[in-house]
Protein backbone atom coordinates (compact mmCIF):
# COMPACT_ATOMS: atom_id res chain seq x y z
CA UNK A 1 0.00 0.00 0.00
CA UNK A 2 2.99 2.18 0.80
CA UNK A 3 4.40 1.74 -2.04
CA UNK A 4 1.81 2.34 -4.34
CA UNK A 5 0.77 5.27 -2.39
CA UNK A 6 4.32 6.88 -2.45
CA UNK A 7 4.32 5.86 -6.65
CA UNK A 8 1.05 7.75 -6.91
CA UNK A 9 2.99 11.14 -4.77
CA UNK A 10 5.56 10.62 -7.47
CA UNK A 11 3.24 10.49 -10.23
CA UNK A 12 1.31 13.56 -8.93
CA UNK A 13 4.61 15.86 -9.24
CA UNK A 14 5.66 14.87 -12.40
CA UNK A 15 2.42 15.86 -13.10
CA UNK A 16 3.23 19.38 -12.47
CA UNK A 17 5.51 19.65 -14.98
CA UNK A 18 2.78 18.16 -17.65
CA UNK A 19 0.43 20.93 -16.08
CA UNK A 20 3.10 23.26 -17.00
CA UNK A 21 4.44 21.81 -20.39
CA UNK A 22 0.93 21.95 -21.16
CA UNK A 23 -0.24 25.51 -20.50
CA UNK A 24 1.79 27.16 -22.80
CA UNK A 25 0.94 25.05 -25.84
CA UNK A 26 -2.64 25.66 -24.51
CA UNK A 27 -2.42 29.40 -24.45
CA UNK A 28 -1.32 29.51 -27.99
CA UNK A 29 -3.88 27.31 -29.21
CA UNK A 30 -6.34 28.90 -27.82
CA UNK A 31 -5.75 32.20 -29.00
CA UNK A 32 -3.94 31.65 -31.96
CA UNK A 33 -5.29 28.50 -33.33
CA UNK A 34 -2.53 27.54 -34.25
CA UNK A 35 -0.94 24.14 -33.01
CA UNK A 36 2.75 24.29 -32.35
CA UNK A 37 4.57 20.84 -32.50
CA UNK A 38 7.32 22.24 -31.80
CA UNK A 39 6.24 22.97 -28.34
CA UNK A 40 8.38 20.10 -26.93
CA UNK A 41 11.56 21.26 -28.81
CA UNK A 42 11.04 24.71 -27.23
CA UNK A 43 10.90 22.71 -23.58
CA UNK A 44 13.96 21.15 -24.42
CA UNK A 45 15.89 24.50 -25.19
CA UNK A 46 14.43 25.98 -21.79
CA UNK A 47 16.42 22.37 -20.41
CA UNK A 48 20.00 23.47 -22.35
CA UNK A 49 19.43 26.77 -21.12
CA UNK A 50 19.08 25.90 -17.24
CA UNK A 51 21.97 23.05 -17.67
CA UNK A 52 24.39 25.29 -19.21
CA UNK A 53 23.37 28.12 -16.78
CA UNK A 54 24.51 25.85 -14.27
CA UNK A 55 27.35 24.06 -15.79
CA UNK A 56 29.06 27.19 -16.74
CA UNK A 57 28.00 30.07 -14.38
CA UNK A 58 27.12 27.69 -11.64
CA UNK A 59 23.61 28.82 -11.43
CA UNK A 60 21.18 27.36 -9.45
CA UNK A 61 18.68 25.62 -11.51
CA UNK A 62 15.57 27.41 -9.91
CA UNK A 63 17.21 30.53 -9.96
CA UNK A 64 17.68 29.88 -13.48
CA UNK A 65 14.40 30.40 -14.10
CA UNK A 66 15.01 34.51 -13.71
CA UNK A 67 16.71 33.95 -16.96
CA UNK A 68 15.39 31.26 -19.19
CA UNK A 69 11.79 33.30 -18.61
CA UNK A 70 12.57 36.38 -20.34
CA UNK A 71 14.98 34.61 -23.05
CA UNK A 72 12.53 32.22 -23.99
CA UNK A 73 9.98 35.24 -23.94
CA UNK A 74 12.33 36.78 -26.35
CA UNK A 75 12.89 33.80 -28.08
CA UNK A 76 9.10 32.99 -28.26
CA UNK A 77 8.54 37.24 -30.08
CA UNK A 78 11.46 36.36 -32.83
CA UNK A 79 9.55 32.78 -33.90
CA UNK A 80 6.34 34.48 -33.79
CA UNK A 81 7.57 37.36 -36.37
CA UNK A 82 9.60 35.34 -38.23
CA UNK A 83 7.42 32.17 -38.35
CA UNK A 84 3.99 32.38 -37.19
CA UNK A 85 3.34 35.89 -37.69
CA UNK A 86 1.71 35.35 -41.72
CA UNK A 87 -0.02 32.24 -40.30
CA UNK A 88 -2.64 33.69 -38.12
CA UNK A 89 -3.65 35.72 -41.46
CA UNK A 90 -5.15 32.60 -43.18
CA UNK A 91 -8.95 31.30 -41.95
CA UNK A 92 -8.71 28.93 -38.55
CA UNK A 93 -8.79 25.38 -40.94
CA UNK A 94 -5.71 27.02 -43.00
CA UNK A 95 -3.81 28.11 -39.81
CA UNK A 96 -4.25 24.97 -38.27
CA UNK A 97 -2.80 22.96 -41.57
CA UNK A 98 -0.23 25.50 -42.03
CA UNK A 99 1.27 25.80 -38.19
CA UNK A 100 1.86 21.91 -38.52
CA UNK A 101 4.10 22.12 -41.25
CA UNK A 102 6.15 25.19 -39.95
CA UNK A 103 5.74 23.79 -36.27
CA UNK A 104 7.11 19.88 -37.55
CA UNK A 105 10.04 21.88 -39.43
CA UNK A 106 10.98 23.63 -36.51
CA UNK A 107 11.12 21.03 -34.31
CA UNK A 108 13.52 19.08 -36.67
CA UNK A 109 15.69 22.62 -37.10
CA UNK A 110 15.63 22.73 -33.41
CA UNK A 111 16.74 19.44 -32.65
CA UNK A 112 19.19 19.27 -35.72
CA UNK A 113 20.58 22.34 -34.12
CA UNK A 114 20.83 21.59 -30.36
CA UNK A 115 22.55 17.87 -31.74
CA UNK A 116 25.23 20.33 -33.38
CA UNK A 117 26.03 22.33 -30.64
CA UNK A 118 25.60 20.07 -27.52
CA UNK A 119 25.84 16.97 -28.63
CA UNK A 120 23.35 14.13 -28.41
CA UNK A 121 24.68 13.14 -25.12
CA UNK A 122 22.40 12.77 -22.23
CA UNK A 123 22.97 15.75 -19.44
CA UNK A 124 21.58 16.10 -15.85
CA UNK A 125 22.28 19.02 -13.51
CA UNK A 126 23.96 17.51 -10.38
CA UNK A 127 22.85 20.12 -6.77
CA UNK A 128 24.27 19.58 -3.03
CA UNK A 129 20.41 18.97 -2.67
CA UNK A 130 19.58 16.46 -5.37
CA UNK A 131 19.83 13.90 -3.06
CA UNK A 132 17.66 15.20 0.10
CA UNK A 133 14.37 13.15 1.23
CA UNK A 134 11.42 14.68 3.54
CA UNK A 135 10.10 11.73 4.79
CA UNK A 136 6.88 12.24 6.04
CA UNK A 137 3.98 9.90 7.39
CA UNK A 138 5.68 6.40 5.57
CA UNK A 139 6.36 8.18 2.45
CA UNK A 140 9.87 10.16 0.89
CA UNK A 141 9.45 12.94 -1.16
CA UNK A 142 12.55 14.31 -2.87
CA UNK A 143 12.36 18.17 -2.23
CA UNK A 144 13.42 18.67 -5.95
CA UNK A 145 10.17 17.21 -7.33
CA UNK A 146 8.67 18.91 -4.38
CA UNK A 147 9.66 22.37 -5.28
CA UNK A 148 9.44 21.50 -9.14
CA UNK A 149 5.41 21.34 -8.31
CA UNK A 150 5.08 24.46 -6.04
CA UNK A 151 7.00 26.57 -8.77
CA UNK A 152 4.91 25.05 -11.31
CA UNK A 153 1.53 25.41 -9.52
CA UNK A 154 3.11 29.67 -8.80
CA UNK A 155 3.65 29.96 -12.79
CA UNK A 156 0.56 29.10 -13.42
CA UNK A 157 -1.20 30.90 -10.35
CA UNK A 158 0.84 34.39 -11.84
CA UNK A 159 -0.49 32.96 -15.46
CA UNK A 160 -4.31 32.95 -14.43
CA UNK A 161 -3.93 35.93 -12.46
CA UNK A 162 -2.16 37.92 -15.24
CA UNK A 163 -4.95 36.49 -18.02
CA UNK A 164 -7.86 37.74 -15.33
CA UNK A 165 -6.69 41.01 -13.82
CA UNK A 166 -4.20 42.44 -16.22
CA UNK A 167 -6.03 45.01 -19.26
CA UNK A 168 -4.04 43.00 -21.96
CA UNK A 169 -4.80 39.31 -20.02
CA UNK A 170 -8.23 40.19 -20.91
CA UNK A 171 -7.65 40.87 -24.40
CA UNK A 172 -5.72 37.66 -25.32
CA UNK A 173 -8.95 35.92 -23.44
CA UNK A 174 -11.21 37.44 -25.56
CA UNK A 175 -9.16 37.38 -28.62
CA UNK A 176 -9.15 33.63 -27.51
CA UNK A 177 -12.96 33.52 -27.34
CA UNK A 178 -13.73 35.50 -30.60
CA UNK A 179 -11.06 37.99 -32.32
CA UNK A 180 -13.47 39.38 -34.38
CA UNK A 181 -15.77 40.80 -31.18
CA UNK A 182 -12.10 41.44 -29.67
CA UNK A 183 -11.53 43.68 -32.69
CA UNK A 184 -15.00 45.50 -32.37
CA UNK A 185 -14.27 46.39 -28.68
CA UNK A 186 -10.92 48.10 -30.14
CA UNK A 187 -8.34 45.32 -29.01
CA UNK A 188 -5.48 44.54 -31.40
CA UNK A 189 -5.81 41.44 -32.19
CA UNK A 190 -2.15 40.74 -33.49
CA UNK A 191 -0.44 42.14 -30.60
CA UNK A 192 -2.90 39.45 -28.50
CA UNK A 193 -1.04 37.39 -30.79
CA UNK A 194 2.24 38.31 -30.05
CA UNK A 195 1.33 38.30 -26.35
CA UNK A 196 0.32 35.13 -26.63
CA UNK A 197 2.72 32.96 -28.45
CA UNK A 198 6.24 35.22 -26.18
CA UNK A 199 3.83 34.26 -22.93
CA UNK A 200 3.27 30.44 -24.09
CA UNK A 201 7.50 29.84 -25.07
CA UNK A 202 7.93 31.36 -21.31
CA UNK A 203 6.16 28.46 -20.38
CA UNK A 204 7.83 26.40 -21.94
CA UNK A 205 11.21 27.28 -20.77
CA UNK A 206 9.76 27.40 -17.51
CA UNK A 207 8.73 23.90 -18.17
CA UNK A 208 12.19 23.05 -19.53
CA UNK A 209 13.96 24.09 -16.87
CA UNK A 210 12.09 22.41 -13.79
CA UNK A 211 12.41 18.99 -16.33
CA UNK A 212 16.32 19.40 -16.67
CA UNK A 213 16.30 19.46 -12.45
CA UNK A 214 14.35 15.90 -12.37
CA UNK A 215 15.84 14.21 -15.22
CA UNK A 216 18.22 14.19 -17.91
CA UNK A 217 17.76 15.81 -20.77
CA UNK A 218 18.84 15.14 -24.51
CA UNK A 219 18.03 16.88 -27.99
CA UNK A 220 15.21 14.04 -28.53
CA UNK A 221 13.44 14.78 -25.45
CA UNK A 222 10.56 17.27 -27.39
CA UNK A 223 8.13 14.51 -29.30
CA UNK A 224 8.18 13.21 -25.83
CA UNK A 225 6.94 16.87 -24.44
CA UNK A 226 4.86 17.62 -27.44
CA UNK A 227 2.73 14.42 -27.05
CA UNK A 228 2.28 14.53 -23.10
CA UNK A 229 1.15 18.39 -23.69
CA UNK A 230 -1.01 17.27 -26.17
CA UNK A 231 -2.54 14.85 -24.15
CA UNK A 232 -3.09 17.09 -21.10
CA UNK A 233 -4.68 19.89 -23.39
CA UNK A 234 -7.25 17.20 -24.99
CA UNK A 235 -7.92 16.12 -21.08
CA UNK A 236 -8.46 19.36 -20.00
CA UNK A 237 -9.96 21.42 -22.62
CA UNK A 238 -9.04 24.92 -23.57
CA UNK A 239 -9.66 28.23 -21.78
CA UNK A 240 -8.70 27.84 -18.07
CA UNK A 241 -4.89 27.31 -17.38
CA UNK A 242 -5.94 26.18 -14.07
CA UNK A 243 -7.74 23.57 -15.73
CA UNK A 244 -4.86 23.08 -17.64
CA UNK A 245 -2.40 22.09 -14.38
CA UNK A 246 -5.23 20.18 -12.89
CA UNK A 247 -5.11 18.00 -16.32
CA UNK A 248 -1.46 17.66 -15.82
CA UNK A 249 -1.79 16.04 -12.57
CA UNK A 250 -4.44 13.67 -13.30
CA UNK A 251 -2.12 12.59 -16.27
CA UNK A 252 0.90 12.11 -13.88
CA UNK A 253 -1.31 10.22 -11.50
CA UNK A 254 -2.84 8.15 -14.04
CA UNK A 255 0.72 7.23 -15.31
CA UNK A 256 1.43 6.02 -12.02
CA UNK A 257 -1.37 4.16 -11.30
CA UNK A 258 -1.24 2.28 -14.61
CA UNK A 259 2.49 1.50 -14.12
CA UNK A 260 1.69 0.24 -10.43
CA UNK A 261 -1.44 -1.92 -11.58
CA UNK A 262 0.26 -3.74 -15.13
CA UNK A 263 4.02 -2.60 -15.17
CA UNK A 264 6.32 -0.06 -15.62
CA UNK A 265 6.00 -0.19 -19.68
CA UNK A 266 2.38 0.30 -19.73
CA UNK A 267 3.20 3.77 -18.26
CA UNK A 268 2.65 5.41 -21.52
CA UNK A 269 -0.31 3.69 -22.89
CA UNK A 270 -2.37 5.27 -20.49
CA UNK A 271 -1.85 8.46 -21.74
CA UNK A 272 -3.58 7.29 -25.04
CA UNK A 273 -5.71 5.74 -24.27
CA UNK A 274 -6.96 8.54 -22.12
CA UNK A 275 -6.29 11.02 -25.85
CA UNK A 276 -8.49 8.52 -27.68
CA UNK A 277 -11.22 8.58 -24.61
CA UNK A 278 -11.02 12.18 -24.15
CA UNK A 279 -11.93 12.56 -28.34
CA UNK A 280 -14.50 10.19 -28.66
CA UNK A 281 -16.40 11.16 -25.17
CA UNK A 282 -15.72 14.27 -24.67
CA UNK A 283 -13.87 16.50 -27.17
CA UNK A 284 -14.19 19.79 -25.02
CA UNK A 285 -12.36 18.35 -22.53
CA UNK A 286 -12.80 18.12 -18.77
CA UNK A 287 -12.83 21.70 -18.40
CA UNK A 288 -13.33 23.59 -21.75
CA UNK A 289 -15.95 25.79 -22.45
CA UNK B 1 -20.30 62.30 -40.06
CA UNK B 2 -20.68 59.06 -42.23
CA UNK B 3 -20.56 58.83 -46.17
CA UNK B 4 -20.37 55.57 -47.35
CA UNK B 5 -20.20 56.52 -51.58
CA UNK B 6 -20.61 53.94 -54.57
CA UNK B 7 -19.68 50.99 -52.13
CA UNK B 8 -19.15 47.17 -53.20
CA UNK B 9 -18.14 44.15 -51.06
CA UNK B 10 -18.64 40.30 -51.00
CA UNK B 11 -17.26 37.78 -50.50
CA UNK B 12 -15.70 35.52 -52.43
CA UNK B 13 -17.53 35.68 -55.70
CA UNK B 14 -20.55 36.28 -53.85
CA UNK B 15 -21.16 39.90 -54.46
CA UNK B 16 -23.30 41.67 -51.37
CA UNK B 17 -23.01 45.31 -52.19
CA UNK B 18 -23.58 46.69 -55.71
CA UNK B 19 -22.80 50.14 -55.10
CA UNK B 20 -24.34 51.63 -51.56
CA UNK B 21 -24.11 55.43 -51.07
CA UNK B 22 -25.89 56.81 -47.81
CA UNK B 23 -24.81 58.99 -45.02
CA UNK B 24 -25.57 59.16 -41.26
CA UNK B 25 -25.39 62.59 -40.07
CA UNK B 26 -24.06 63.77 -36.28
CA UNK B 27 -26.95 62.94 -34.21
CA UNK B 28 -29.14 61.29 -36.26
CA UNK B 29 -31.12 57.90 -36.06
CA UNK B 30 -30.53 56.20 -39.36
CA UNK B 31 -32.50 53.20 -40.22
CA UNK B 32 -31.18 51.14 -42.89
CA UNK B 33 -34.13 48.04 -44.07
CA UNK B 34 -34.38 45.45 -46.57
CA UNK B 35 -34.74 41.75 -46.64
CA UNK B 36 -32.82 39.10 -45.61
CA UNK B 37 -29.30 39.02 -47.70
CA UNK B 38 -29.61 42.48 -49.21
CA UNK B 39 -26.13 43.24 -47.66
CA UNK B 40 -27.01 45.37 -44.35
CA UNK B 41 -24.77 43.31 -42.15
CA UNK B 42 -22.06 42.83 -45.08
CA UNK B 43 -22.58 47.11 -44.96
CA UNK B 44 -21.86 47.27 -41.10
CA UNK B 45 -19.07 44.97 -41.46
CA UNK B 46 -17.49 47.18 -44.07
CA UNK B 47 -17.82 50.14 -41.88
CA UNK B 48 -16.36 48.53 -39.10
CA UNK B 49 -13.50 46.99 -40.84
CA UNK B 50 -14.22 43.27 -40.54
CA UNK B 51 -14.81 43.60 -44.18
CA UNK B 52 -12.85 45.22 -46.85
CA UNK B 53 -14.63 46.94 -49.68
CA UNK B 54 -13.41 45.94 -53.23
CA UNK B 55 -14.88 49.64 -54.74
CA UNK B 56 -15.78 52.68 -53.17
CA UNK B 57 -14.91 54.60 -50.19
CA UNK B 58 -16.19 54.65 -46.58
CA UNK B 59 -15.13 57.95 -45.12
CA UNK B 60 -15.56 59.33 -41.41
CA UNK B 61 -15.34 62.89 -40.39
CA UNK B 62 -13.42 63.08 -43.90
CA UNK B 63 -11.17 60.53 -42.73
CA UNK B 64 -11.18 57.51 -45.52
CA UNK B 65 -11.48 54.32 -43.27
CA UNK B 66 -9.98 51.48 -46.03
CA UNK B 67 -6.44 51.85 -44.65
CA UNK B 68 -7.80 51.87 -40.87
CA UNK B 69 -7.49 48.63 -38.97
CA UNK B 70 -10.79 47.35 -37.67
CA UNK B 71 -9.41 47.96 -33.52
CA UNK B 72 -8.15 51.66 -34.79
CA UNK B 73 -11.95 52.25 -36.35
CA UNK B 74 -13.18 51.86 -32.89
CA UNK B 75 -10.82 54.24 -31.56
CA UNK B 76 -12.16 56.60 -34.12
CA UNK B 77 -15.70 56.34 -32.14
CA UNK B 78 -17.54 54.04 -34.68
CA UNK B 79 -18.77 51.22 -32.65
CA UNK B 80 -20.79 48.12 -33.52
CA UNK B 81 -23.29 46.09 -32.28
CA UNK B 82 -22.77 42.96 -34.35
CA UNK B 83 -25.35 40.30 -35.53
CA UNK B 84 -25.76 37.32 -33.01
CA UNK B 85 -24.19 39.42 -30.00
CA UNK B 86 -20.71 38.02 -30.26
CA UNK B 87 -20.39 38.64 -26.37
CA UNK B 88 -17.32 36.77 -24.23
CA UNK B 89 -19.73 34.20 -22.95
CA UNK B 90 -17.69 32.87 -20.72
CA UNK B 91 -16.78 36.33 -18.99
CA UNK B 92 -19.26 38.44 -16.17
CA UNK B 93 -20.77 41.12 -17.25
CA UNK B 94 -18.46 43.13 -16.01
CA UNK B 95 -15.88 41.57 -17.65
CA UNK B 96 -17.21 41.88 -20.94
CA UNK B 97 -18.02 45.98 -19.93
CA UNK B 98 -14.62 46.65 -19.10
CA UNK B 99 -13.90 44.73 -22.12
CA UNK B 100 -15.52 47.46 -24.05
CA UNK B 101 -13.56 49.89 -22.52
CA UNK B 102 -9.84 49.06 -24.29
CA UNK B 103 -9.58 51.44 -26.69
CA UNK B 104 -7.71 54.39 -25.00
CA UNK B 105 -10.64 57.26 -26.21
CA UNK B 106 -12.69 54.75 -23.60
CA UNK B 107 -10.44 54.46 -20.53
CA UNK B 108 -10.56 57.69 -18.62
CA UNK B 109 -14.67 57.54 -19.63
CA UNK B 110 -15.11 54.23 -18.32
CA UNK B 111 -16.65 54.85 -14.85
CA UNK B 112 -18.92 57.10 -16.30
CA UNK B 113 -20.10 55.52 -19.27
CA UNK B 114 -20.77 52.42 -16.64
CA UNK B 115 -22.74 54.11 -14.47
CA UNK B 116 -24.39 54.93 -18.01
CA UNK B 117 -24.90 51.33 -19.03
CA UNK B 118 -26.10 50.16 -15.67
CA UNK B 119 -28.92 53.39 -15.87
CA UNK B 120 -30.13 52.43 -19.12
CA UNK B 121 -30.16 48.40 -18.14
CA UNK B 122 -30.70 48.54 -14.35
CA UNK B 123 -30.99 44.56 -14.55
CA UNK B 124 -26.89 44.24 -15.61
CA UNK B 125 -25.87 46.12 -12.05
CA UNK B 126 -27.65 43.32 -10.15
CA UNK B 127 -26.15 40.80 -12.54
CA UNK B 128 -22.54 42.48 -13.04
CA UNK B 129 -21.28 39.22 -11.38
CA UNK B 130 -22.84 36.63 -13.87
CA UNK B 131 -21.20 35.02 -16.45
CA UNK B 132 -22.76 36.25 -20.06
CA UNK B 133 -23.55 32.86 -20.95
CA UNK B 134 -25.90 32.13 -18.35
CA UNK B 135 -27.73 35.54 -19.09
CA UNK B 136 -31.20 35.19 -21.23
CA UNK B 137 -31.21 36.80 -24.57
CA UNK B 138 -32.97 39.90 -23.51
CA UNK B 139 -30.02 40.71 -21.15
CA UNK B 140 -27.41 39.46 -23.43
CA UNK B 141 -28.68 41.93 -26.01
CA UNK B 142 -28.14 44.88 -23.63
CA UNK B 143 -24.73 43.39 -22.31
CA UNK B 144 -23.83 43.53 -26.31
CA UNK B 145 -25.44 47.44 -26.51
CA UNK B 146 -23.65 47.88 -23.50
CA UNK B 147 -20.21 46.74 -24.26
CA UNK B 148 -20.50 48.95 -27.18
CA UNK B 149 -21.59 52.13 -25.70
CA UNK B 150 -17.82 51.59 -23.21
CA UNK B 151 -16.22 52.43 -26.19
CA UNK B 152 -17.66 55.68 -25.79
CA UNK B 153 -18.92 55.99 -29.18
CA UNK B 154 -20.14 58.90 -31.62
CA UNK B 155 -21.78 56.91 -33.97
CA UNK B 156 -23.69 53.20 -32.79
CA UNK B 157 -23.86 50.76 -35.20
CA UNK B 158 -26.50 47.96 -34.51
CA UNK B 159 -26.98 44.67 -36.46
CA UNK B 160 -30.81 43.76 -35.47
CA UNK B 161 -30.99 44.04 -31.83
CA UNK B 162 -34.30 43.19 -31.17
CA UNK B 163 -33.99 39.87 -33.50
CA UNK B 164 -35.36 36.90 -31.52
CA UNK B 165 -36.29 39.27 -28.29
CA UNK B 166 -39.67 38.82 -26.97
CA UNK B 167 -41.41 42.12 -27.95
CA UNK B 168 -41.59 43.90 -24.68
CA UNK B 169 -37.67 43.33 -24.63
CA UNK B 170 -37.28 44.49 -28.18
CA UNK B 171 -39.10 47.24 -27.15
CA UNK B 172 -36.72 48.09 -24.24
CA UNK B 173 -33.64 47.79 -26.33
CA UNK B 174 -35.19 50.13 -29.27
CA UNK B 175 -36.25 52.34 -26.55
CA UNK B 176 -32.90 52.89 -25.04
CA UNK B 177 -31.25 53.61 -28.49
CA UNK B 178 -33.58 56.55 -28.51
CA UNK B 179 -32.01 57.42 -24.77
CA UNK B 180 -28.65 57.11 -26.25
CA UNK B 181 -29.53 59.21 -29.16
CA UNK B 182 -30.51 62.11 -26.80
CA UNK B 183 -27.23 62.13 -25.66
CA UNK B 184 -25.83 63.03 -28.43
CA UNK B 185 -24.55 59.58 -30.33
CA UNK B 186 -25.62 59.46 -33.81
CA UNK B 187 -27.48 55.75 -34.36
CA UNK B 188 -27.41 53.42 -37.46
CA UNK B 189 -29.44 50.87 -37.13
CA UNK B 190 -30.34 47.60 -39.19
CA UNK B 191 -34.06 46.41 -37.98
CA UNK B 192 -36.53 44.05 -39.05
CA UNK B 193 -39.22 45.40 -37.21
CA UNK B 194 -39.79 47.81 -39.54
CA UNK B 195 -42.80 49.98 -38.30
CA UNK B 196 -40.61 50.02 -35.06
CA UNK B 197 -37.64 51.00 -36.44
CA UNK B 198 -39.40 53.73 -38.87
CA UNK B 199 -41.22 55.30 -35.60
CA UNK B 200 -37.62 55.94 -34.15
CA UNK B 201 -35.71 56.66 -36.96
CA UNK B 202 -35.21 60.35 -38.40
CA UNK B 203 -34.19 58.83 -41.55
CA UNK B 204 -34.14 55.52 -43.06
CA UNK B 205 -32.80 53.61 -46.36
CA UNK B 206 -34.30 50.68 -47.87
CA UNK B 207 -31.41 48.12 -49.20
CA UNK B 208 -32.32 44.94 -51.88
CA UNK B 209 -30.04 43.46 -53.45
CA UNK B 210 -26.95 45.21 -52.58
CA UNK B 211 -28.75 48.47 -53.63
CA UNK B 212 -30.28 51.45 -52.42
CA UNK B 213 -33.74 51.32 -53.64
CA UNK B 214 -35.37 53.91 -51.72
CA UNK B 215 -34.88 56.64 -48.83
CA UNK B 216 -36.32 59.37 -46.93
CA UNK B 217 -37.91 60.44 -43.54
CA UNK B 218 -39.36 57.66 -41.36
CA UNK B 219 -42.70 59.01 -41.54
CA UNK B 220 -42.01 59.74 -46.03
CA UNK B 221 -41.04 55.73 -45.94
CA UNK B 222 -44.14 54.82 -44.22
CA UNK B 223 -46.25 56.02 -46.76
CA UNK B 224 -44.26 54.94 -49.36
CA UNK B 225 -46.24 52.40 -51.49
CA UNK B 226 -43.36 49.78 -51.98
CA UNK B 227 -42.44 49.93 -48.67
CA UNK B 228 -45.47 48.89 -47.19
CA UNK B 229 -46.31 46.13 -49.69
CA UNK B 230 -42.67 44.52 -48.72
CA UNK B 231 -42.28 45.32 -45.34
CA UNK B 232 -45.53 46.27 -43.58
CA UNK B 233 -47.64 43.05 -44.94
CA UNK B 234 -51.24 43.07 -47.49
CA UNK B 235 -52.98 45.01 -44.58
CA UNK B 236 -50.96 48.53 -44.36
CA UNK B 237 -50.29 48.27 -48.35
CA UNK B 238 -54.54 48.09 -48.68
CA UNK B 239 -55.28 51.20 -45.89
Amino acid sequence: MDVLAQQLLLGLMIGGLYGLAAAGLSLVFGVLKVLNVAHGELIMLGGYGAFWLSALLGLDPFASLLVVLPLSLVLGLCLYGGLFAFVVRFDEETRVKNSLLIGFGLALALHALAVRLWTADERSIVTSYGGTVISAGGLSIPVVRLASLALAFALIGALHLLLTHWRWGRAVRATAEDWQAALLAGIDVRRAYVLAFAIGTALAGAAGTLVSVNYSINPSMGLEWTLKALIVVVLAGLGSMIGTFVGGLFLGVAEAASAAAFGGPYREVVGLVIFVVMLVLRPRGLFGR
Amino acid sequence: MLEIRDVEAGYGDARALAGVTLSVGAGEIVALLGPNGAGKSTLLKSVAGLLRPRRGTIRWEGEDLARVAAHRIVERGLALVPEGRRLFGSMTVEENLALGAFAARARSARQANRERVYALFPVLRERSRMLVRALSGGQQQMVAVGRALMTNPRLLMLDEPSLGLAPRLARAILEALVEINREGVAVFLVEQNVPAALALAHRAYVLESGRIVSEGRGDELLQDPHVRRAYLGPLAARG
